[in-house]
């Protein structure tokens, strides 16, 4: 680790677009797209469970494909539309997704479902009326402690068959 | 309000990424800090050099032991933990030192510069080894042994000689849980501030209230000067109940600094902070009459502790005492021993101390039934305790609908008609659990829970201490002043988990906030509805209060508002409040405080598997659990309660193990350490039996923990129905049921599991004499017909250690 410390940090100018909003940071390059998230933009509705790619919990849409935050570097999400939790509503209108995860009680912590409800999303434009195996697989890569994963999957199904 | 399915209060602050958790917490100036953690699980500390670490430019603060010297621990009797150990550290992981520096990379660089000298120590990895003379010496000092014992209970509750005696068979059995951990998707995290003599702390903690304390005590500062704020908290599970060392160092290195200071651990960090399931072995024997009634049990239990005591004192108790609680044994006898190991500290997991006995008394009556030519359910059936009872061990039950529960999910599974095939098998199994525990951890005579209510033109706002965990107390709470201030749930504002501004709660662990903080709330609404009646009565000269309606936002012929505004003419400044302490149910013997609970819930689970015999994976694919929860305040929330607890006992079951390899974790990381995912998904069919119990706030009972207890024992019979082998050891891994399967093909016993119990130097049992069991007396009545002998508290926390061997020293009752 020190010899971390002693290396000079290279540091670049980055363009991200993030929740439609166009930024130029002057950034670390090493930092993870997690850590200038949640640290440099203040977007702290990402959550993170692990930082090694392992749980989901820090998953962002990348041109709408849930990625892992903790294992991306900003320069590789240059020139590509990036979504966070904070970006699913429109202006104050939750996203439908949002209504039925709170209507349902699929939030109980609360701390994997930033994650998971943009891993569901990504389902939901693929496939608006997922079946079961469907949701599982799509959200497979997502650990949540609280829920049993129940009510998600039927939240999931709820705002799907509203959305259709 | 009250029984309807309102979403959560706080669901729209998680689903939008609002809610502030600790780690979101950002403040000016704010330092980051790093803890250097134990490499080695057994050593002494000859020497530690911070001077290089305190050069690294970006770095503010460095502190050793030398600056907490304080030791805490969750329980009085065993404050075994420093924040920074300075003289000998006893597993992998222990905090030596900490770093506070302007970001997180130079403080890890800090903690690298950091020298440390050890003498290394032999470590103690198993019970077995435990048991043995200590090498070179305990871990702890302070149980004064040779060995490494940390406490050992005994007692006998009625004749278990003559109990046995009248027995027609009698059988022993020997079994195993490995411990596992609570896997919170939140890392632990705290931030501290120190400004005006006055520390806050937000932490993500399940009890404010015990992190004030042990700040207090370890900071030497009074408890006025010391804020403790809950933050969004991201999962418990029992985890974060004990006060922690980073806690307590943010808040030293910021009066140190005088600048903010965050900590959060790393997903490793939590995995050997810990204080999850213990491991448990555990003896058993019972004698049945030919007709399958218990005459007789005995029950030993060992529990791997870990290196320090957590809430160890208690878990002993708890692998012992809920046994009479689902059964009805007419003679018990319990001993327990707990033991140090240089790993991390097990403490309360979800259904603390419970889940391993409970596993072991479903999977041994299952045996004795085989034996004895019964069909299992129909023994356990005839064994069931009777609503409104009192055990053998005087534990008072009060509501209780195991035979609803049973009736439920036998019928919706169609166990007893299930279709006999190889590989595919159903498994039943029923467990209670406390609805909060009858005594404080500490000795005091202070309420459990209170809550206070403010009404003006603004509305309602509701302060308590409870904090919510994501099992959605604060809805409950919520939803309880909204009944009775004819309201909805979202009109109530809420404060919660300050210990500024909120009176107090012990906290969200044990299954006691919907009972404790709930009947407390019940009390705070209905004092602050009879204001408004009052005021509203006076103004329509309406003499008979009962004549004012108090629902759909209005109060008589009043808005609410325009009925506070009345109210606040008439009284002043608006408030009220309500409290809520158990009364004294334990019987008259030390320790008789772990275990009694105002109210216990029932759970009765079927479980179906299909079992490769190939390859012995066992796939759980429907699960039926029916829940006596006294009565739903929120269906929603007790469901998800429920279905909660049966996906983290199926990671038990199949799974989840904390174990260990040359003193380090085997797997602390989530790819490795092994937990369901959607996949494993199964069917779950979820029934909710209402038995309104007379005291739990509308006859509510607990939901958080007593569903995960039926379904590790229901998977394990559901595989041995599916290939006839007996797994006697959690977690029920593939090795295990091929080893199992392998055993039976030679013609050996179909079985994996432990081949035998240890010799453990249990003390004499205190013997007591059972109560009567139709005498439901509790509190002052309690008291007055059977005084606590020997005074002080009646809990395991505040007792002390027990008996050496030799003639009982505790008088016999009666």
């Amino acid at each position: 680790m020190r010899s971390e410390l002693d290396r000079p940090v290279q540091r670049e100018l980055t363009r991200l677009r993030v929740n439609g909003e166009d930024l130029e940071l002057y950034l670390p390059v090493h930092k993870t797209l997690l850590e200038v998230l949640r640290e440099d933009l203040k977007l702290t509705g990402t959550k993170h469970g692990c930082e090694l790619g392992e749980c989901g919990t820090c998953t962002v849409l990348v041109d709408g494909e849930p990625q892992l935050s903790c294992l991306l570097l900003p320069l590789q999400a240059e020139g590509r539309e990036l979504t966070t939790v904070e970006g699913l509503a429109e202006g104050a209108a939750p996203h439908p997704l949002q209504v039925a995860f709170a209507e349902l009680g699929a939030a109980q912590c609360g701390y994997c479902t930033p994650g998971i409800l943009l891993a569901a999303k990504a389902l939901l434009v693929r496939d608006p009326r997922p079946s079961r195996d469907g949701i599982k697989e799509a959200l497979a890569g997502n650990l949540c402690r609280c829920t049993g994963y129940v009510k998600i999957i039927e939240a999931v199904e709820l705002a799907a068959e509203r959305m259709s | 309000m009250v029984g309807k399915p309102v979403p959560k209060v706080d669901g729209a602050g998680k689903v939008t990424g609002q809610a502030v958790y600790a780690d979101d917490i950002d403040l000016p100036r704010m330092l980051h800090c790093k803890i250097l953690r134990a490499q080695l699980p057994h050593a002494r500390i000859l020497s530690v050099d911070t001077s290089a670490a305190r050069r690294i430019p970006g770095v503010k603060a460095v502190i050793t032991g030398q600056d907490l010297p304080i030791r805490f621990g969750i329980l009085p009797v065993t404050q075994d933990e420093a924040a920074l150990e300075g003289e000998k550290v006893r597993y992998v992981g222990d905090p030596l030192a900490a770093v506070a520096a302007i970001d997180e990379e130079t403080a890890a660089a800090a903690c690298d510069a950091i020298k440390v000298e050890y003498q290394e120590l032999k470590p103690v990895m198993s019970i077995e080894a435990a048991l043995k003379e200590a090498a070179d010496e305990p871990i702890q000092s302070y149980p004064k042994r040779s060995d490494n014992i940390h406490r050992m209970v005994s007692y006998e509750f009625g004749d278990v000689a003559a109990g046995f005696a009248r027995a027609d068979h009698v059988r022993e059995d020997v079994f195993f849980f490995q411990g596992s951990t609570h896997l919170p998707m939140e890392q632990h995290s705290a931030v501290a501030t120190y400004a005006g003599g006055r520390v806050t702390l937000w932490s993500s903690t399940q009890v404010v209230h015990y992190v004030h304390r042990a700040l207090s005590k370890v900071l030497e500062l009074p408890m006025s000067r010391i804020r403790v704020i809950g933050a969004a908290h991201g999962g418990g599970f029992g985890g974060k109940t004990d006060p922690f060392a980073h806690e307590i160092v943010v808040a030293k290195l910021a009066m140190l600094t005088g600048r903010p200071v965050k900590c959060t651990l790393t997903r490793e960090e939590v995995f050997y902070a810990h204080r999850g399931r213990h491991p448990v072995l555990m003896w058993v024997k019972t004698g049945v009459t030919r007709d399958g009634r218990v005459t007789a049990m005995h029950f030993r239990s060992a529990l791997d502790g870990g290196a320090y005591g957590s809430y160890g004192a208690a878990s002993i108790f708890y692998t012992g005492t809920l046994q009479t609680v689902t059964y009805d044994i007419p003679a018990y006898k319990f001993e327990g021993a707990r033991v140090f190991t240089n790993k991390a500290p097990c403490g309360p997991k979800r259904g603390h101390g419970t889940p391993q006995p409970r596993f072991a008394v479903e999977m041994h009556l299952e045996k004795i039934a085989r034996e004895i030519g019964l069909e299992p359910v129909e023994l356990k059936r005839r064994n069931f305790v009777k609503p409104f009872s009192r055990a053998v061990n005087w534990l008072r039950i009060t509501s209780c609908g195991l035979e609803e529960c049973t009736e439920k999910v036998l019928t919706a599974s169609g166990y007893a008609n299930r279709k006999r095939q190889p590989g595919r098998g159903m498994g039943f199994a029923i467990s209670t659990y406390m609805s909060g525990a009858g005594t404080a951890i500490y000795w005091n005579d202070m309420p459990h829970s209170e809550v206070q209510l403010k009404v003006d033109r603004t509305g309602v706002t509701l302060f308590c201490g409870a904090m919510d965990i994501g099992q959605g107390s604060d809805s409950v709470l919520a939803q309880i002043a909204a009944e009775e201030l004819g309201l909805e749930a979202r009109d109530i504002h809420l404060v919660t988990a300050d210990t500024d501004t909120t009176p107090i709660d012990l906290g969200s662990y044990s299954s006691r906030v919907t009972f404790m903080a709930g009947n407390a709330a019940v009390e705070a609404a209905r004092k602050m509805r009879a204001l408004l009646v009052a005021a509203v009565a006076e103004r329509m000269g309406v003499t008979d209060l009962e004549e004012i309606d108090v629902a759909d936002g209005r109060v008589g012929e009043f808005s609410f508002e325009d009925a506070s505004v009345l109210a606040e003419e008439k009284f002043g400044a608006l408030a009220s409040a309500g409290s809520y302490k158990p009364p004294r149910i334990g019987g008259p013997f030390k320790g008789s405080g772990v275990g009694p609970s105002p109210a216990y819930s029932y759970s009765a689970c079927v479980v179906q598997v299909a079992a490769d015999a190939r390859t012995g994976i066992v796939t759980v694919e429907r699960v039926w659990i029916a829940h006596d929860i006294g009565r739903a305040i929120n269906p929603l929330l007790v469901e998800g309660q429920v279905e909660g607890s049966v996906y983290m006992a199926l990671g038990e079951a199949l799974m989840e193990e904390q174990v260990y390899r040359q003193g380090l974790h085997k797997w602390p990381s989530m790819l490795e350490y092994k937990s369901p995912t959607f996949l494993e998904t199964p069917e779950m069919h979820t029934f909710l039996v209402e038995t309104d119990d007379p005291e739990g706030p509308y006859g509510a009972k607990e939901a958080g923990q007593g569903p995960l207890l039926p379904v590790i024992p229901a998977v394990n019979l559901a595989l041995q129905d599916a290939l006839g082998v007996w797994i006697d050891e959690i977690p029920v891994t593939p090795e295990k049921v091929l080893r199992a399967l392998e055993a039976k093909a030679k013609g050996e016993p179909p079985r994996f599991g432990p081949r035998g119990f240890p010799s453990v130097p249990y003390p004499e049992p205190i013997l007591v004499e059972p109560p009567d069991p139709a005498d439901l007396r509790v509190g002052d009545e309690l008291e007055l017909a059977f005084p606590m002998k020997g005074g002080g508290p009646p809990s395991a926390g505040a007792g002390r250690s027990p008996s050496p061997p030799g003639p009982p020293r505790a008088p016999r009752v009666r």
